[in-house]
C-alpha cells in the first residue's frame, strides 16, 4: 500500500506492507535508528516517538496508520532549538548512561512539556513511568525533567 | 629556582559531564542493531521448545527452497571444527548437535535477505524431538537417579581459572570450598545457633538492547560487531572454535545498550559467526527479549546457613551449603560459585567456617553473570542471620557489626588467604545507619536494616592502553574497556588529561576494536577504572616523560624539573606549548608522541581464581522499609549506599552507579524472578517479568561516595557499581525482619509476605524474629 507521511518536517511517499510497524518504517527504510527495539509490547517505551505531537510505541504502532500525520523522531527533534535545553538539563544531572532509552525518553518529556503536563511533580513522575531506564535509577531523569519543566 | 608542579588536581575529582552524551542524546549514537554492512543478510534463530529431548531428524529444504533464504545453518555443517565453547567448560555446541537440555536452545538458524523471509524459514523448518525427562529444578538435577546431561570429564575452557576441575559428579558441573577451623567443636561452645534455608530466584539482566552480533567470515578471517563485554576473552574462543589465529580474529565494539553481565563472556557470537560462515556474507542476529532471557541470567539458589554466636552476640562460626542452577551450560557458573563462596561467610572474624558451593547443570536456560554475582546470593542471607543473631543476644545489629566487623588489613577469607581487607567497613556501615535514620523512633511495621558485604574485584589484573598525543596537542587514548552506560569514555578521558597536564576537552577515548585496541581483559568484576584506569595513567605518565625529556632539552635543565600544566611545559620563566614541543622533537609539524601502559599481576601469576581479589569492593546499604499487614505490600522508604571507591575520578558517574544499582536492587528484592514450567521460562516477556520504574523509586535515595585512597587503581581509586546492588536487597530484607517480617525467599512479593504474616500470627510460640 502507499503511504505518504511528514517524518522530521520532511515529506515521505513509500510502498509499504501493510503490517508494517512504524519502528521498522523509521529503522529500516528511513535509517532512523534513533528509536530503539526493546521489549516488544509496549512496556519500556524505548521505541516513543511523537505523533502529531503525541508520544506512540512505534514497536505497536502501524505504519499505515501513520498516514497522512506528523512523526517526529530524536532525528528531528535534535536539530530543534528546544532541543538544547533538554540537552544541557540531561548533560548537568549526567541523567544517562548507556543511552539506549535515551531517545524515547526525551520524545516523551517533549511531549509532556508541550503538552502543559509537566506542571507538578506527580505530573512529572507519572508522565514518565512509561519509560524505562535500567541504568540510571530514575533521580537524575526526574532532576533533568524539572529543569525542563521550569 | 622555581618548579612549577600540579599540587591539586584539575581533572580527577571533577564531574565532568559525558563525553557520549551528545551523540547518545541525539540518537547518533551507534549501536550493534542500528548497523548494516554492505550485502549483509538477517539472521533467525530456530529454538527448541523442549527443555530436554533427543534430535531425530531435522529436514531443512523447504526452508532452503524460500526465495530469499541465503544459508541454513545445523549441526551437520559444524563437522569440520570441535565445535564446544564456553571460557569455563566447553559443554556448549554452537547448536544444539543430537540433543537439547533447555527451553530455547538453538537448533538451527537461517539467514536471508530480511527479517520476515528467515522468520518464515525458521518455520518451515521440520525437526522431530523425541522427549526425555525434564531436569527443571535443583531437586530433580541432584537426585541420585537423574540422568547425566554431561560428560564425566569436562573439556576445560580457555580461561576457567579454577585450577583442576577433576571429575564430575552427578549434575554437578563445579564445586567449591572455602574452610577453616573445626566448626562442630567451636559450635559446641555457642550459646545462640541460627540456622535456616533459604530460596533465591533466578532473575534477568535486562540490558534494555538484547543480544546482537554482525558477523562477516571473510578470505582473511572474520570479522564481527558485537555488544560483548569481553571483546577479546571472545576473540580468543573465536579464534579457538574455528581455528584461525587470533589476529584474523576482529571484534569491534560499539556502544552498548546496558550490560550488567548479561553481555559478559561469549554469548551469541559463535553462532553468528557459523551462520556468516555458511552463507559466505555478512550476517546479523538481533534477539528478542525473550530470546535473550534464555541466552544469559542469573543463577537461582537453594541455601542453607547455620551461625553460631556466643551469649555476648560474639561470632563463633559459619556454615554455609549452597546450590546455583547454572542451567543447561556452565557458562559463568564456576566463577558464580566461586565468588559466591567468597561471599558467603561475611566480612567477620570467625573462630571456624565451612563453606560449600555446588554449581548444578539442570534443563533450564543457562546462567551467567549479573551485577554482583555471588554477593547479591549470600548476603541477604548472612547478613538476615546475623541480625538475627543480635536480637537474640540483646544487641543493636549495627553495634554488633561494629564489634565483629574485620578491619583494614585483616584476612577477609576465612582461611587467611588471597587479599587481605582494603577497606573501613565500620565507617561505611555507620554512614549508611545514619543515613537511614537508624536513631530515629520507629513507627509500627516499619523496620530498618544496614547490611555489609564484600565482593571479591577485579577479575584478572590485565589491562593495557595507549595513548597517541597528536601534534596539535590533542590526545586520544586507545583501550578495550567497553562503553555500556557505565562511563569510560569519560572517565578514561579524565585519568589520561589529569596525567598529560591538558583538558579532557582535547582527549578522546576510543571503543574496543581488537585491531587497534590494546588487550584489555574485561569490562566487568568492577575493573576498568581501577585496572584499564590505571594503565590509562601509565600510558599518561610515559608521555609525559617524554614531553619532560624533550622540554628539558630545550630549556637546559633536569627533565625532572619542568613542569606539565593546561598544555604547556614550564621550567622557571620558559614555557612552550606542547603543539611546540612535539614541534621541538621532531623538526617539524609533525610527529605524534604514542606511549603504553600495562597492569599485570604481581610475578607473573597463574589466573587462579584464588590468586585474586585484585580489591574487596564494598557491599554497603541501609534501607527503611514498610509493610502493610493486610496485604503483605513492602514499600521501601529510604535507602542509603555507600560508595566506598578510594578515590571519585568522577563524582557524578559513581552516584549514578550506586542510584542504578539500588533501582535494580529494589527490583530483585520485590518483584524481579523469572518463573520456570517444566525447565521453561513462562514470564519470558516485560509484561509479566517486571522491572522498576520511576513509580519504584524511593522518597528517599542517598548516595554517599567514601574516599580514603584504599584502591589499588590510579589515585588510590578501587571500582564501585555492583556492590549496592548486592547491599540494598539485602537491607531491605533485613529492614523487613526489623518490621516484624523475617523472610527466607525472595522476592518479596505481597503474597510471599502476607503468608509469611499469617504463618507467624498463627504459630506459637510467636517471638517475633523467631527461627527461620
Amino acid at each position: 500500500m502507499d503511504l505518504a507521511l511528514t517524518v522530521n518536517g520532511e515529506e515521505i511517499r513509500r510502498s509499504i506492507e501493510p503490517n508494517e510497524l512504524l519502528l521498522d518504517f523509521l529503522r529500516e527504510r528511513l535509517g532512523l535508528t534513533g528509536a530503539k527495539r526493546s521489549c516488544d509490547v509496549q512496556v519500556c517505551g524505548t521505541c516513543t516517538v511523537l505523533v502529531d505531537g503525541g508520544p506512540v510505541s512505534a514497536c505497536t504502532f502501524l505504519a499505515a496508520d501513520a498516514d497522512g500525520r506528523e512523526v517526529l523522531t530524536v532525528e528531528g527533534f535534535a536539530r530543534s532549538a528546544q532541543f538544547a535545553r533538554f540537552e544541557a538539563a540531561f548533560m548537568r544531572h549526567a541523567a544517562l548512561q548507556c543511552g539506549y532509552c535515551t531517545p524515547g525518553l526525551l520524545l516523551t518529556l517533549k511531549s509532556l512539556r508541550d503538552n502543559g503536563e509537566l506542571s507538578t511533580e506527580e505530573a512529572i513522575r507519572h508522565g514518565l513511568d512509561g519509560n524505562l531506564c535500567r541504568c540510571t535509577g530514575y533521580r537524575s531523569i526526574l532532576d533533568a525533567a524539572r529543569e525542563v519543566a521550569a | 629556582m622555581t618548579v612549577v608542579e600540579r599540587s591539586t588536581l584539575v581533572e580527577v575529582g571533577t564531574s565532568r559531564p559525558r563525553k557520549d552524551g551528545h551523540e547518545k542524546l541525539s540518537g547518533q549514537a551507534q549501536y550493534v542493531g542500528d548497523m548494516e554492512m554492505a550485502g549483509m543478510l538477517h539472521g533467525q534463530v530456530l529454538r527448541s521448545p523442549f527443555a530436554h529431548a533427543r534430535i531425530r531428524s531435522i529436514d531443512a529444504r523447504a526452508a532452503l527452497e524460500m526465495p530469499g533464504v541465503a544459508a541454513v545453518l545445523t549441526g551437520a555443517d559444524l563437522e569440520d571444527i570441535e565445535p564446544y565453547y564456553g571460557h569455563a567448560i566447553k559443554d556448549r555446541p554452537i547448536v544444539a548437535l543430537d540433543r537439547v537440555r533447555f527451553a530455547g536452545e538453538p537448533v538451527a538458524a537461517v539467514a536471508a535477505v530480511d527479517l520476515a523471509t528467515a522468520e518464515a524459514a525458521v518455520r518451515a523448518i521440520e525437526v522431530e524431538y523425541e522427549e526425555l525427562p525434564v531436569l527443571g529444578t535443583l531437586d530433580q538435577a541432584l537426585a541420585a537417579d537423574a540422568p547425566r546431561l554431561h560428560e564425566r570429564r569436562p573439556k576445560i575452557g580457555l580461561f576457567h581459572g579454577l585450577g583442576d576441575l577433576g571429575e564430575q559428579e552427578g549434575n554437578v558441573c563445579y564445586h567449591h570450598v572455602l574452610t577453616s577451623g573445626d566448626v562442630s567443636a567451636v559450635r559446641d561452645r555457642a550459646a545462640i545457633t541460627v540456622e535456616g534455608t533459604y530460596l533465591f530466584p533466578a532473575v534477568y539482566q535486562y540490558a534494555m538492547e538484547t543480544h546482537a552480533t554482525i558477523a562477516h567470515y571473510h578470505g582473511d578471517g572474520v570479522t564481527l560487531w558485537a555488544n560483548c563485554q569481553h571483546p577479546f576473552l571472545v576473540q580468543a574462543e573465536i579464534a579457538d572454535l574455528f581455528g584461525l589465529e587470533i589476529g584474523s580474529v576482529r571484534i569491534v565494539v560499539p556502544y552498548l545498550g546496558g550490560g550488567f553481565g548479561s553481555k559478559s563472556y561469549t554469548k551469541m557470537e559463535p553462532l553468528t559467526v557459523a551462520l556468516a560462515r555458511k552463507a559466505g556474507r555478512p550476517v546479523r542476529i538481533v534477539n528478542r527479549v525473550e530470546e535473550s532471557m534464555v541466552t544469559s541470567r542469573r543463577h537461582g539458589m537453594r541455601c542453607w546457613m547455620r551461625t553460631s554466636a556466643a551469649a555476648d552476640g560474639t561470632l563463633l562460626s559459619r556454615e554455609v551449603h549452597f546450590w546455583l542452577d547454572t542451567g543447561a551450560y556452565a557458562d559463568n557458573g564456576p566463577r558464580v560459585t566461586a565468588t559466591a563462596a567468597d561471599s558467603a561467610p561475611g566480612p567477620y572474624r570467625w573462630e571456624a567456617a565451612d563453606v560449600q558451593g555446588f554449581c548444578v547443570y539442570c534443563n533450564t536456560p543457562p546462567s551467567g553473570s549479573y551485577r554482583a554475582f555471588g554477593a547479591t546470593h549470600l548476603q541477604w542471607v548472612g547478613e538476615s542471620q546475623l541480625d538475627e543473631v543480635a536480637r537474640r543476644a540483646g544487641i543493636d545489629p549495627l553495634e554488633l557489626r561494629r564489634r565483629c566487623l574485620v578491619l583494614p588489613g585483616e584476612p577477609v577469607r576465612p582461611d587467611g588467604s588471597g587479599k587481605p581487607l582494603d577497606a573501613d567497613l565500620v565507617g561505611d556501615v555507620e554512614q549508611a545507619a545514619a543515613a537511614v535514620g537508624w536513631d530515629e523512633p520507629r513507627r509500627p511495621w516499619v523496620g530498618r536494616g544496614v547490611s555489609v558485604g564484600l565482593l571479591a574485584a577485579g577479575a584478572h589484573p590485565v589491562s593495557r592502553a595507549s595513548i597517541r598525543l597528536r601534534s596539535d596537542g590533542s590526545a586520544d587514548v586507545y583501550v578495550g574497556s567497553t562503553e555500556l552506560g557505565q562511563g569510560p569514555r569519560t572517565v578514561m578521558a579524565q585519568i589520561a588529561a589529569e596525567g598529560l597536564g591538558i583538558s579532557s576537552d582535547l582527549v578522546q577515548v576510543w571503543g574496543a576494536d581488537t585491531r587497534f585496541t590494546p588487550y584489555d581483559r574485561s569490562t566487568g568484576a568492577s575493573r576498568s577504572t581501577t585496572i584499564a584506569g590505571l594503565a590509562v595513567k601509565r600510558a599518561a605518565d610515559a608521555v609525559a616523560e617524554r614531553l619532560r625529556e624533550t622540554a628539558g632539552e630545550v630549556f637546559d635543565v633536569d627533565p625532572g624539573l619542568v613542569g606539565l600544566v593546561d598544555g604547556r611545559a614550564v621550567f622557571a620563566d620558559q614555557e612552550l606549548s606542547y603543539p611546540d614541543l612535539i614541534a621541538r622533537r621532531f623538526g617539524f609539524r609533525g610527529g605524534e608522541i604514542v606511549e603504553n601502559g600495562e597492569v599485570r599481576p604481581t610475578g607473573g601469576g597463574t589466573g587462579s581464581y584464588a590468586e585474586g581479589p585484585h580489591f574487596w569492593e564494598v557491599c554497603v546499604a541501609g534501607a527503611e522499609v514498610e509493610v502493610d499487614p493486610d496485604t503483605g505490600v513492602v514499600t521501601v522508604l529510604r535507602t542509603a549506599t555507600v560508595a566506598d571507591v578510594g578515590k571519585a575520578i568522577n563524582p557524578q558517574l559513581v552516584e549514578r552507579q550506586d542510584e542504578g544499582a539500588t533501582l535494580q536492587g529494589i527490583g530483585n528484592a520485590l518483584f524481579e524472578e523469572m518463573r520456570f514450567v517444566d525447565g521453561a521460562v513462562v514470564n519470558d516477556n516485560l509484561l509479566e517479568y517486571r522491572v522498576p520504574r520511576v513509580a519504584d523509586l524511593p522518597l528517599g535515595m542517598r548516595s554517599i561516595i567514601v574516599e580514603n585512597a584504599d584502591g589499588p587503581g590510579p589515585y588510590g581509586a578501587k571500582g564501585c557499581g555492583e556492590g549496592a546492588f548486592a547491599a540494598v536487597p539485602a537491607a531491605i530484607v533485613c529492614a523487613l525482619a526489623d518490621a516484624g517480617v523475617p523472610m527466607n525467599e525472595l522476592p518479596l512479593t505481597p503474597e510471599r509476605v502476607w503468608r509469611r504474616i499469617q504463618e507467624m500470627s498463627s504459630s506459637q510460640p510467636m517471638a517475633q524474629g523467631s527461627e527461620i
